[in-house]
């Protein structure tokens, strides 16, 4: 069985986000991009699911829609572990866009198990892995914190209003995955980054979609106020502060 | 035309998130010209789907009452069904976590395009443009939707619960055949009578600067005190000192209080991009130049060890008067 990762790139979530062209377009000027964190966590969870399986897992795979400029980041997942990789030749417009395109890389490289993160720290569209479930008609779990295999049927655990879930579900299997799944994602050593350059990375033309929505204008939050410090033997006068004047508590 | 709101219940009531994203929802039939219809799947009782009705709801679709868990494949035909039956063009999801869930598995179904994280009502109509969260709280962009039908997930905390009215919902039995997904619950934890991270008013959080998992006491003992919830920054639930789902911030969750009081947290551009929506910040920081102040609203520079017996005690004292 194979499990296929789906991944994208990200500004490094330290970036100070800045527009420009009217606030039309990020400026990417400067940014450090990175494997998109719950995806990296992903990736970190699959390969312990296929060491741990006992040659049950033949492979992971990751897949990425986005321009040849995303290939770093491809590489730095195959240096983490991955064993091959597949980039959609084409710019990531939107959520059903990019979904369509891995729906079309999962049907024609029949993975079982598929794991996406639950949101991604630029456009936030927390969108991709469902709508692509939806696409496959796979079994299909949220918010899902921990994973594993058991025989031919995944157990996982997933984060439920006040609580969590255990549940049992039967392959073929997406999972949409959250913080937990695991706690640091896998760092590549020399090795891996020395293996990662002749490892497989097939590039695969869009199949033929529009997209559904398009951000037209950006704008940042407004600042705040100055602070209103107060001394550390002054809690009292805070919190009368807080009570009679602010009305908060 | 209507537009159809997905109605969460939680344990069969419908809490907070739901009475948000119904009054969102007639503020924007106001605007089309047209109603609201909700749809409940799972287990409610009949006076409890009457009550959406005092949010603005004409009618409400009671559906398959056999569901304990989110079935997401299942739920989204019967939502699917329920947006043929109703003409729906827009449909409206809570921003919780199944709600986040069902609403790119309704939106692939229907091929609609979704906007997730919808912070305001929109600005236009024809076309669709809605203000959403971005860059994990450091921005908002303006999107537009091309398609005729539309699907939206509000952000919790971002528009109020209405004053509610004197309606009555309208409830209709509407049983879809759907197939249950091959999933099946082995177990599940529940913790009773606390207050949710993303519902709640008011948020208590701890970070690093409280050295280990023995001073969180100090903080559960103020959330309590104040009716909120405990959060906490990515380096405490890193470590195991609290659970993941504490976690505040761009790889955890993302909130909006009213008030969100953070201890010895220093103020991590990640931390403060999940806090930025909070209306309020109190800051305790025995650091005066931590970044937190920079956010914050009120700050005190002191240890927490000092500093938060103090604050309960003086708060307690308020709360008696």
């Amino acid at each position: 069985m194979k499990i296929l990762v789906c991944i994208s790139e990200v500004p490094d979530t330290t970036t100070k986000i800045r527009f420009t062209d009217g606030n039309k377009a990020l400026d990417t000027a400067g940014i450090q991009w990175i494997i998109n964190p719950w995806d990296e966590l992903a990736l970190t969870r699959a390969l312990e699911i296929k060491e741990a399986s006992g040659g049950a897992v033949e492979a992971v795979t990751v897949a990425t829609v986005g321009a040849a400029q995303a290939e770093p980041t491809i590489r730095k997942a195959l240096a983490v572990g991955a064993d091959n990789a597949i980039r959609v030749d084409a710019p990531a417009t939107d959520a059903w866009y990019v979904a369509v395109q891995l729906a079309e890389v999962v049907k024609s490289g029949g993975f079982e198990i598929v794991m996406t993160g639950r949101d991604s720290a630029d456009y936030n569209g927390a969108s991709v892995g469902g709508m692509l479930a939806a696409l496959l008609d796979y079994n299909t779990l949220s918010s899902v914190s921990s994973m594993a295999l058991d025989g031919g049927k995944i157990i996982a655990g997933r984060e439920i209003d006040g609580g969590t879930e255990t549940l049992e579900a039967e392959l073929p299997f997406l999972a949409v995955v959250q913080k937990g799944i695991a706690i640091e994602p896998r760092i590549p050593a020399m090795r891996g980054i020395m293996m990662a350059r002749t490892k497989p990375l097939q590039v695969v033309p869009p199949v033929d979609t529009g997209c559904l929505t398009e951000n037209v204008e950006f704008e940042l939050p407004k600042s705040r106020g100055a602070c209103r410090k107060f001394a550390a033997d002054e809690v009292k006068a805070l919190v009368d502060v807080l009570h009679n004047e602010a009305k908060l508590i | 035309m209507s537009v159809l709101v997905y109605a969460e219940n939680r344990d069969g009531l419908f809490r907070k998130a739901t009475l948000e994203l119904l009054s969102y929802a007639a503020e924007m039939a106001k605007a089309m010209n047209t109603h609201v219809v909700a749809i409940a799947i799972g287990c409610v009782q009949t006076d409890e789907l009457v009550k959406l009705g005092q949010y603005g709801a004409v009618k409400v679709l009671k559906s398959n009452p056999d569901f304990n868990i989110l079935d997401i494949k299942a739920f989204a035909k019967i939502i699917v069904a329920a947006v043929e039956k109703e003409q729906a063009t827009v449909i409206l999801f809570p921003g919780s976590i199944n709600g986040s869930a069902l609403a790119p598995a309704v939106a692939a179904r229907l091929k609609a395009g979704l906007v997730t994280g919808v912070v305001a009502l929109p600005t236009s109509f024809d076309p669709l443009v809605v203000k959403k969260m971005v860059f994990t709280g450091k921005a908002f962009a303006a999107t537009k939707v091309t398609t005729p039908v539309k699907v939206l997930t509000l952000s919790q905390n971002s528009f109020g619960v209405a004053e509610p009215g004197t309606g009555a919902a309208v409830v209709e039995e509407f049983g879809v055949e759907a197939a249950k997904s091959a999933i099946s619950l082995v177990e599940v934890k529940k913790q009773t009578g606390k207050v949710l991270l993303t519902d709640a008013e008011i948020v208590v959080s701890g970070g690093r600067g409280l050295k280990g998992p023995e001073n969180f006491g100090l903080i559960e003992e103020l959330a309590e005190l104040l009716g909120a919830a405990t959060g906490c920054s990515r380096p405490v639930s890193d470590e195991g000192w609290r659970p993941h789902s504490e976690h505040v911030g761009q790889t955890g969750k993302i909130i909006a209080p009213v008030l969100y009081i953070a201890c010895g947290i220093s103020g991590a551009i990640q931390h403060v991009g999940g806090i930025s929506s909070s209306k309020h910040i109190v800051a305790v920081n025995n650091d005066k130049d931590a970044p937190i102040f920079d956010v914050a609203d009120y700050g005190i520079v002191g240890d927490f060890k000092t500093v938060l017996p103090e604050m309960i005690a003086a708060i307690r004292e308020v709360k008696a008067k």
